[in-house]
């Protein structure tokens, strides 16, 4: 097995358990942490499978570069609306109590 | 000349940083004169697709595979046309909204931008790693738009919403590495015929995959669970701009993926299941919609429903000879236009209503009729689309995609339309029903401004004028 197909496999294997993860596990924190798994997972699938006879071909490692700059934005924006919400809650305890 | 490729994608970027600049709630008069721009750029596009074909654009001078291409054909014209058709009359509809209304005002505008430049870009992407980036924008985007009123439950929508179409381009990515995996390319021109000579396992796998997570962004049934809290729960101008154009942008990479790079693969049996999705949706959708006692979630539970229509075109377009399949796409398009323009339309109405009244129980909307005529009026002719009644966009979508289902023998498929287009109209008429009661009493109508009233009912207008200029979209649809 080339070095390749295994980073890829690894890859697919973070994937899997990261869409577990967003889908099972309900506190935002943890959802946001699962969803990063799966973008890295995605993201090494995509170097893992774009090396040709051994040597590492540019495009996708451009391509996991844009990649992880989106996902670092929809990261931070999921983790301004987690902290939104907890404010919220905070604010609706403090009415209730 | 302004080359309408490119600039109708930085046009918005462009009024969007100018908005964020001005500050907070700044920037709507730009942003329609940006508009009107681009609506004229669409035109334009349009006209010389419709006459010279296909054309390529290569950014920067840099074409492919280093560089990136934008492509448009007739559907990616169609779908810009939409785009800024729709986006026009609800920016000039928000400029009164937010105006009456501040809560939400705050980064309406930017976000706007940078949504319809998303949005364009994804029309005109020409390869499956650009979709991906474009996509994203478009998501996150539309996530910030529907945050932005800050509520706890608007929040709560928000996250959800942003969690289902992270998830949704994660799926679409790893398709995207499994593609460049198998065959060393992400343009859709190259992809096409490589798939066509020869495609292993690890393709097939990538089209599911792509697919899936572009159905959980379509909302189709029964990934539909985020649409409804998060369009009903936004401001009007907001959930007008989301249930109009953003699924229909996801729906349109589905058509493109299906059409253009996965035909080879395409079997009757995965056909079959998004046209039973599709149907599931319309019955669900429709049941849902009609047992709803808040407005904007009757309006949107039957984006739901009205999104299944747009599914029933694969099992009539693969697989059935070139009549009736050609047929199937052109009613699902138009399906997808009428929709846009008629969604639109009802939500501002649903949002004008709103305002004047300060609540949204559909129990208690006695006098709407008298009070605010003109805006039942829009909701009313929204519906005739909705219902699929004559001389409607809707009219048309539903009877191109009933002929295909004729031709093909699909009888099913028919029965389904008809149950829908009831269906509708019962949601509708409930609506309407009360709107004609007396005033309640000791119920108070604001005065509404005319520029709130005025753009919803040209974008209702537009979905049934639709019906009548079918020829001419359909012409461009079909010119490459």
């Amino acid at each position: 097995m080339s070095a390749g197909l295994l980073y890829a496999l690894a890859g697919a294997a973070l994937f899997a358990f990261g869409v577990a993860g967003l889908i099972l596990r309900s506190h935002p924190l943890r959802k946001i942490l699962a969803f990063n798994v799966m973008g890295s997972g995605a993201f090494l699938v995509l170097v893992g499978l774009g090396q040709r006879d051994g040597t590492a071909d540019p495009v996708p490692q451009a391509m996991v570069l844009t990649g992880i700059v989106v996902s670092i934005a929809a990261t931070a924006l999921a983790l301004a609306l987690a902290r939104r919400q907890r404010e919220h809650g905070n604010d609706k305890e403090e009415r209730d109590a | 000349m302004l080359d309408p490729l490119p600039w109708l994608i930085l046009l918005p970027l462009f009024w969007a940083t100018l908005a964020f600049v001005r500050g907070p709630g700044r920037g709507g008069r730009l942003a329609v004169a940006g508009l009107l721009l681009q609506l004229a750029l669409a035109g334009g596009l349009a006209r010389q697709v419709a006459g010279e074909g296909e054309r390529v654009y290569a950014v920067g001078g840099w074409g492919a595979p280093l560089g990136i291409d934008l492509a448009v054909d007739g559907l990616s014209a169609v779908m810009l046309l939409l785009a800024q058709a729709v986006a026009l009359p609800l920016a000039v509809y928000a400029r009164a909204y937010y105006a009456a209304h501040e809560e939400g005002a705050r980064y309406f505008w930017p976000l706007a931008g940078a949504l319809l430049a998303a949005m364009n870009a994804l029309f005109l992407a020409a390869d499956v790693f650009n979709l991906y980036v474009t996509l994203e924008l478009l998501g996150l985007a539309a996530v910030g738009l529907v945050a932005a009123s800050g509520g706890a439950g608007p929040v709560t929508a928000a996250l959800r919403y942003l969690m289902a179409t992270l998830l949704g381009s994660g799926a679409y990515l790893l398709g995207v590495a499994l593609l460049y995996g198998a065959y060393g390319s992400v343009s859709l021109s190259i992809l096409a015929p490589l798939l066509g000579a020869d495609a292993p396992l690890a393709v097939f796998l990538a089209a599911a995959l792509m697919l899936l997570g572009l159905m959980l962004k379509t909302a189709l049934f029964p990934f539909h669970f985020w649409l409804p809290p998060a369009h009903g729960g936004a401001p009007a101008p907001v959930s007008a701009l989301l249930s109009a154009l953003v699924v229909k942008a996801s729906f349109y990479l589905i058509l493109r993926l299906w059409l253009d790079l996965f035909a080879p693969l395409a079997t009757v049996a995965a056909a079959q299941l998004l046209g039973l999705l599709g149907a599931a949706a319309i019955l669900w959708g429709s049941l849902m919609a009609l047992a709803q006692t808040r407005l904007k979630m009757l309006v949107a539970y039957s984006t739901v429903a009205q999104i299944g229509y747009l599914f029933l075109l694969f099992p009539l377009a693969t697989d059935t000879g070139s009549v009736a399949s050609a047929s199937a796409i052109q009613g699902g398009v138009m399906q997808a236009l009428s929709h846009g323009l008629a969604k639109a339309a009802m939500f501002a109405a649903a949002g004008t209503v709103i305002l004047s009244l300060g609540r949204d129980d559909i129990a208690r909307l006695g006098g709407v009729s008298s009070r605010l005529p003109l805006t039942l009026f829009t909701f009313a002719l929204a519906g005739v689309t909705l219902m699929g009644l004559p001389p409607s966009g809707g009219f048309t979508a539903k009877w191109l995609l009933m002929s295909s289902a004729m031709h093909s023998g699909q009888w099913g498929w028919v029965v389904v339309m008809i149950l829908g287009g009831l269906l509708a109209a019962a949601y509708v008429f409930k609506v309407l029903r009360q709107a004609f009661l007396p005033v309640e009493a000791g119920t108070q109508f604001k005065p509404v401004p005319r520029l709130l009233e005025w753009p919803a009912f040209l974008l209702a207008l537009a979905s049934l004028l639709l019906g009548l200029r079918a020829g001419e979209v359909l012409g461009l649809l079909g010119a490459g």
